[in-house]
């Protein structure tokens, strides 16, 4: 806050000198913390915020970017103090690793009187976060439910592959099952495949020669859907069903562009998402709209049509 | 018969798996499934021959898992870059194979020597490589995953997923590799030494065995075992990440002293990790063949299951033992 007045302070001094603002403008630091690159997802997080800092810097020589990385939720609030102490920031842009462990640590941040946005996981305890920028697991379960549910006709049995056991995959899953409730799909089974290339193979190893009908996959994920895939083309059953994962991962979105049979569509769960709490944070500070509230991105559906404008070749994700 | 019950201990614990796989699920039987779980159990197997030395001479590698994926990005990236030069063919796939044995060889080299030379317990040499090896491969595959040229890929398929004799090829690389292990630590010299240094590292030194000597060849055998494994691997998914090999360290420590080899050192079966090893996957398997257990609890049957096993054969080892 300290800051924010005396940046308006002085947009104020300048206006009535007539000097043009962006000649004195405050500086501002915005300190990113994020889960350090351990599977694919966050290094597309990790991507897509080194991204963003260099444009978000080159746009706006007034504002300077710090990003820093973690390994566990500890870390974390390590990183969260060095900021606020030895780098001063005036916002703090992150992504929590767990949910539970880092709502204190940002709390204190907060009460630094730094503008905070949080990404992706909520904190536990309302009024901490200034933005909240998020995907939708919900309606990324429901997505994949209403796809699934169009193409069987309502009528089907299907297998399911969790995530890792979190309120991620449980709110994920519900969407799916709401979204299926009251049609004639069957899940024949659920079982874990912890957003794990290998996981997934092996689950669907498993899978294939418990069942010997499957008409359709819900994956939920592209790293599980690679796995499955595998297992799949394995047992030679490719023209007996159709795989659905998520996230938009670059060698799925690929094989939607391309028509693939076996997965014909992907649901977007973006880890570009940093990008955009980091571009509303940076507007927090330039723009004379106000930005706060929550900022929650749609999950829509990839398909072979619109599937370039979600492509990514350079990301590692 | 109790000393039957001590050898036979680890395999009788697989029939009662296996037949608990049946009565479970009748599925379990089948031909797919038991050729996909012996195909599985094929990596950490591998491995855990590998570990039965390290183990059995006193030592410990908590680095196997980063180590496996660490060489399996590096070798994606070698073939990858070769493609260019010699095409998608097998002499590529050759050049990566290659490349994997001699950065086990490298890696297995490396611990050995710092343990040995430096003074340093087994344990935090490793646990340091392990977080080396570890954050290398995230470094290299910049936080995502490094991915094998498809056209490279169709010519190494093959390795993981063909058949010779109507046994998949992993399974056979598991059999040979577990034969030459059993020659090694039980009929030569070299095994001979490993069982004296892992009962007592400081007679073994006055007998004038180099024990360094030894036990760095442990470790460089090791890496081969690694290397051997991610030389299969890497054709199953034709990826490496940072999420590749997580936890195999445990996994294949755990297959070792399932076999009834000691923690301690001093005492290695070959046949007994083989054994270990399938039983880990195959308890894995049947949690996947039956939806009567929640999931949340898969952890909890898998430590039942191991710490049962271990027991029943140490009951029998503690009456019998010297």
């Amino acid at each position: 806050m300290r800051h924010l007045k005396t940046g308006l302070a002085a947009l104020a001094t300048t206006a009535a000198l007539g000097v043009p603002a962006i000649a004195v403008a405050q500086d501002y630091t915005i300190g990113v913390s994020i889960p350090a690159a351990t599977h694919g997802w966050t290094g597309g997080v990790n991507f897509h915020a080194e991204q963003a800092k260099e444009r978000l810097e080159e746009l706006h020589p007034n504002i300077s970017i710090t990003i820093s990385t973690a390994s566990n939720p500890g870390e974390q609030a390590n990183d969260l103090e060095d900021l606020v102490s030895l780098r001063d920031i005036d916002a703090l842009v992150i992504l929590p690793f767990e949910s539970g462990p880092l709502t204190d640590p940002v709390r204190r941040v907060k009460e630094e009187g730094v503008f905070v946005t949080v990404v992706d996981r909520g904190l536990t305890q309302d009024g901490i976060s200034d933005l909240y920028v998020a995907g939708n697991n919900h309606e990324l379960g429901r997505v994949s439910g209403e796809y699934i549910r169009e193409q069987l006709d309502g009528e089907g049995d299907i297998v399911v592959l969790r995530g890792i056991p979190t309120v991620i995959d449980d709110e994920r899953v519900e969407g799916f099952q709401a979204a299926i409730e009251g049609s004639d799909i069957n899940i024949l089974d659920m079982q874990h495949a912890n957003w794990n290339r290998d996981d997934g193979f092996e689950v669907m190893q498993d899978f294939l020669s418990r069942f010997d009908n499957i008409d359709a996959v819900w994956a939920q994920d592209d790293d599980i859907a690679l796995g499955v895939i595998e297992a799949v083309r394995q047992a030679e059953r490719e023209d007996e069903l159709f795989i659905v994962g998520g996230a938009g991962m670059k060698d799925i979105i690929e094989r939607v562009m391309e028509g693939d049979d076996l997965v014909p569509v992907d649901v977007l769960y973006p880890p570009a998402m940093i990008a955009t709490a980091m571009d509303l944070t940076v507007q927090h500070f330039v723009s004379n709209g106000p930005v706060l509230g929550e900022y929650i991105l749609g999950s829509p559906l990839i398909t072979e049509e619109n599937a370039e404008q979600y492509y990514y070749p350079d990301s590692p994700f | 018969m109790a000393i039957d019950l001590k050898t036979w201990g680890p395999f009788i614990a697989l029939v009662v798996l296996a037949i608990l796989g049946v009565l479970i699920n009748p599925a379990f039987l089948g031909l797919d499934n038991l050729s996909n779980m012996l195909t599985r159990s094929a990596f950490i197997g591998i491995i855990a021959i590998g570990a039965t030395f390290v183990i059995t001479a006193g030592g410990l590698d908590l680095s196997v898992g980063s180590m496996a994926a660490f060489i399996a990005g590096v070798m994606i990236i070698i073939m990858n870059s070769l493609v260019e030069q010699f095409g998608a063919g097998l002499t590529t796939v050759l050049f990566g194979v290659g490349a994997s044995l001699i950065l086990g060889m490298g890696a297995g080299f490396i611990n050995g020597v710092v343990t040995t030379k430096g003074k340093i317990e087994a344990f935090i040499v490793t646990l340091g490589t392990m977080g080396i090896y570890r954050s290398l491969v995230t470094y290299l595959a910049d936080g995502g995953t490094l991915t094998l040229d498809w056209n490279v890929r169709d010519i190494y398929r093959p390795v993981y997923y063909d058949s010779l004799l109507g046994i998949p090829i992993p399974v056979w690389v598991f059999l040979v590799v577990a034969i030459i292990g059993y020659i090694l630590l039980n009929f030569t010299r070299f095994g001979r030494y490993c069982f004296a240094i892992g009962s007592n590292e400081k007679v073994a030194e006055y007998s004038a065995i180099h024990v360094d000597r030894v036990k760095t060849l442990t470790y460089v055998l090791q890496g081969i075992c690694v290397a051997l494994a991610t030389i299969i691997y890497v054709p199953r998914l034709g990826s490496a990440s940072g999420a590749t090999g997580v936890l195999w360290e445990l996994e294949a420590i755990a297959a070792v002293i399932i076999g009834g080899t000691v923690l301690k050192g001093g005492h290695g079966r070959i046949w007994g990790t083989v054994v270990g090893a399938i039983m880990l996957t195959m308890i894995g398997n049947i949690l996947n063949l039956t939806d009567a257990i929640s999931n949340y609890l898969n952890g909890t049957v898998q430590g039942i299951i191991i710490i049962v096993a271990v027991y029943l054969q140490r009951a029998s080892w503690r009456k019998t033992g010297p």
